[in-house]
């Protein structure tokens, strides 16, 4: 008998042991490596998925972001891949088409509430889901626009594009101003397309022609990529916006200065702005130059690894981390969108009456997801270099003609990105 | 005008000469007199000084806070131990290695040993980022003996950062044109005496090798101390990277730029240290071989 009381105890106690063991180790790349609020939250979901089920476990691997793309591509190359990868919104058509990542399995709805621009889709399967979007608006102090006789432009009325032409003819004849206007040219990279592509999209063009995505011909350089293009130049012909030469720190700085009347800048910046400039800031919708106010969209969210030998738990740690509470608590942190508008309700900036409160109807009524296409890493880097050029003088229907061939080599030498052809 | 003595001649060029030379060392000096400066100033104050003279001027409101702020946010104690100690043994098994190849080149007679020195050297022309990616392959596929047994593949280790860059084309041919450049009387006299091949290279060779020795060694460890792209491909591990892999950790969507000076700066300190440690060696190298690092 104190044989068998001994087995059950020796049983007793390797129990939890073997039980333990039986839970499958899931491994979560994330971005935000420096990032102690972003680490935080992003533990504490772990920690909370972890402790909810026992199937199991998510093991965290932090990255620097500047560096983070890097990584993913050297791990695919190596077969080393994560099962859960954080992904940016434009970046993960090419990491799709690369086979590097599955459609995600969430339950029927699980994203009903969701903003357009957090929702990553490929070939009709969504691919990635983003806890947060961003948003771009134009930064405008409140008494300059009074004192200028500038009439304060809505989500439902913004200024046209003629309209805020004069505006910033307005502003720079003040002589009050260094520039009128911020664009944000010493942002290069990613910003050039994500922020100045939706004024080419208000004029009615587009970087890419969506309905086939195997040419930029007639989107690019069409009437409407001709008007923009001849906008954007006079802009800094005028003297209206500081150009590619704009020192990194006088874009930091040089609206809170008072060194330009207006800036074109993301969310992110708002809360810090609004601490240098106080209730005299607004955060106002893109101009409308003809075919409607639009801002880019899409920021980082998860995926699965296709190599992934566990997708139905790497799904399974998707769903949970989108729960409303967790989007809130991601918003408090770091000061970004809310995905829902469950979450936004909760939220501290983005509830009525909340500072940032704006920014989640424009991502919501203007976003435009950049091109949904695994070129779009080229895209993007020709799109920049044309607007670069343009803004420094070159001949603008060249330019654009001379961009389109570019892009349009690119999708032929990769067989249409998967796009029939 | 009269003109002048030479005395007042010879007064005016030395003028001129310490002129230049105080013009030169600012060039230098100032970018490193910016980043401590601006590692103790707030972001905001840094970033409206940047455009003026002021830049180079501690003032305002001055702390130690961004000192603060970047140890909290980099570990960064965990990736300068990580750094010593890849860049430590980089360094030594490096000077080991390229020096005995260097000797085998210099003193030894085989057959295809000009060749094989042709080859090293053509190596120069190959840029890492070339072989970045076939060289994680190959090291993705390499057993180890690890404490679980043999296993296969070396990503997420030390050893991965270490073993890769021993082999040095250019520390071989460093070492290979200071030992070209020694007397052969002094090899031949040591074998006459009795010395085998390694005698020579450890009793003879070496002793006397001790510039050649601190530039491959100060050479060796800025590319190690600075190593960047290969550690973002093959450390998944926050416990393993080394400290330039914790500059990217500021870039954040806004970037802390005080906290990226104050952790410049202490970044910049072992380079210092090592580089002042084996100064005179180093330029003794460069006056005697022309070698330029």
């Amino acid at each position: 008998m104190q044989r068998i009381y001994l087995l059950l105890l020796l049983v007793m106690l390797l129990l939890p042991a073997s039980l333990a063991s039986a839970q499958t180790e899931l491994s979560l790349w994330y971005h935000g490596a420096g990032n102690e609020t972003e680490r935080s939250i992003l533990i504490g979901i772990i920690d909370d998925f972890n402790a909810s089920q026992s199937d199991y476990t998510v093991l965290l691997e932090e990255f620097p972001q500047e560096s983070y793309n890097s990584s993913i591509v050297a791990a695919a190359a190596a077969g080393d891949l994560p099962d859960i990868i954080d992904v940016d919104g434009p970046v993960m058509p090419g990491w799709a088409w690369a086979g590097w990542m599955s459609p995600l399995n969430l339950s029927e709805g699980a994203l009903d509430d969701f903003l357009p621009g957090a929702i990553g889709e490929w070939n009709g399967e969504v691919y990635s889901v983003g806890l947060w979007d961003a948003a771009v608006s134009i930064y405008a102090r409140r008494s300059v626009l009074e004192a200028n006789d500038i009439r304060i432009p809505t989500l439902e009325e913004p200024w046209t594009g003629e309209e805020f032409d004069a505006i910033l003819e307005t502003l720079q004849a003040t002589g009050e101003f260094e520039y009128a206007f911020d664009p944000g040219m010493a942002w290069t990279g990613e910003w050039y397309p994500y922020a100045f592509s939706p004024f080419l999209q208000s004029f009615g063009g587009d970087m890419i022609d969506r309905s086939t995505y195997l040419t930029a011909e007639g989107a690019l350089n069409g009437d409407a990529g001709l008007a923009f293009g001849n906008w954007w130049q006079s802009l800094f012909e005028r003297g209206l916006a500081p150009g590619t030469s704009q020192d990194g720190a006088d874009r930091e700085t040089g609206f809170i200065d008072g060194k330009y009347a207006l800036q074109w800048n993301g969310n992110w910046a708002g809360i810090n702005t609004l601490d240098a400039v106080g209730d005299d800031l607004l955060f106002l919708p893109a101009p409308d130059f003809g075919s409607g106010s639009t801002i880019g969209a899409a920021s980082w969210q998860f995926g699965i690894s296709s190599s992934s030998m566990h997708k139905d738990g790497a799904s399974a740690f998707i769903e949970f981390a989108i729960q409303d509470e967790y989007l809130a608590a991601f918003s408090d942190g770091i000061g970004l969108i809310p995905a829902t508008a469950g979450s936004a309700a909760m939220s501290q900036h983005y509830s009525d009456g909340g500072a940032l409160e704006v920014y989640f109807e424009l991502s919501n009524q203007q976003a435009l997801v950049r091109p949904v296409t695994p070129g779009y890493a080229t895209l993007a880097l020709i799109f920049e270099k044309a607007l670069a050029d343009i803004s420094n003088g070159a001949d603008v229907q060249d330019t654009l003609d001379a961009a389109v061939d570019e892009i349009d080599a690119d999708i032929e030498d990769n067989m249409g990105y998967g796009f029939e052809m | 005008m009269a003109a002048m003595t030479f005395e007042t001649r010879q007064r005016l060029l030395i003028s001129l000469r310490i002129s230049l030379m105080i013009l030169i060392s600012a060039i230098f000096i100032f970018p490193i007199v910016f980043m401590i400066v601006s590692s103790l100033k707030p972001d905001l104050q840094l970033l409206r000084d940047s455009g003026s003279l002021l830049a180079f001027v501690p003032y305002g409101d001055i702390s130690l806070n961004n000192y603060a702020d970047a140890f909290e946010r980099v570990p960064m104690a965990q990736f300068a131990l990580n750094s010593i100690f890849t860049t430590a043994a980089s360094v030594a098994a490096s000077l080991l290695l390229n020096s005995l190849a260097a000797f085998s080149f210099a003193f030894l007679k085989w057959r295809g040993k000009a060749l094989v020195l042709s080859l090293i050297i053509a190596t120069f022309i190959v840029p890492f980022e070339v072989i970045a990616i076939p060289l994680l392959l190959v090291v993705n596929s390499l057993p180890w003996l690890g404490a679980g047994g043999i296993e296969i593949g070396w990503l997420n280790t030390y050893h991965v950062q270490i073993i890769p860059f021993i082999a040095d084309s250019l520390g071989i041919f460093l070492f290979y044109q200071y030992f070209r450049d020694l007397p052969d009387e002094l090899v031949e006299a040591a074998r006459i005496d009795g010395a085998n091949i390694w005698q020579i290279y450890a009793r003879i060779i070496m002793p006397i090798s001790g510039p050649i020795l601190a530039t491959v060694a100060i050479l060796k460890f800025l590319g190690m101390w600075n190593a960047y792209i290969w550690p973002l491909m093959t450390i998944r591990s926050e416990e393993l990277r080394p400290i330039m892999v914790g500059l990217q950790y500021f870039f954040q969507l806004n970037t802390a730029w005080g906290e990226i000076m104050a952790y410049l700066s202490i970044v910049t300190i072992p380079v210092l240290i090592f580089y002042l440690a084996l100064q005179r060696a180093f330029i003794e190298s460069i006056a005697t071989s022309g070698i330029k690092g």
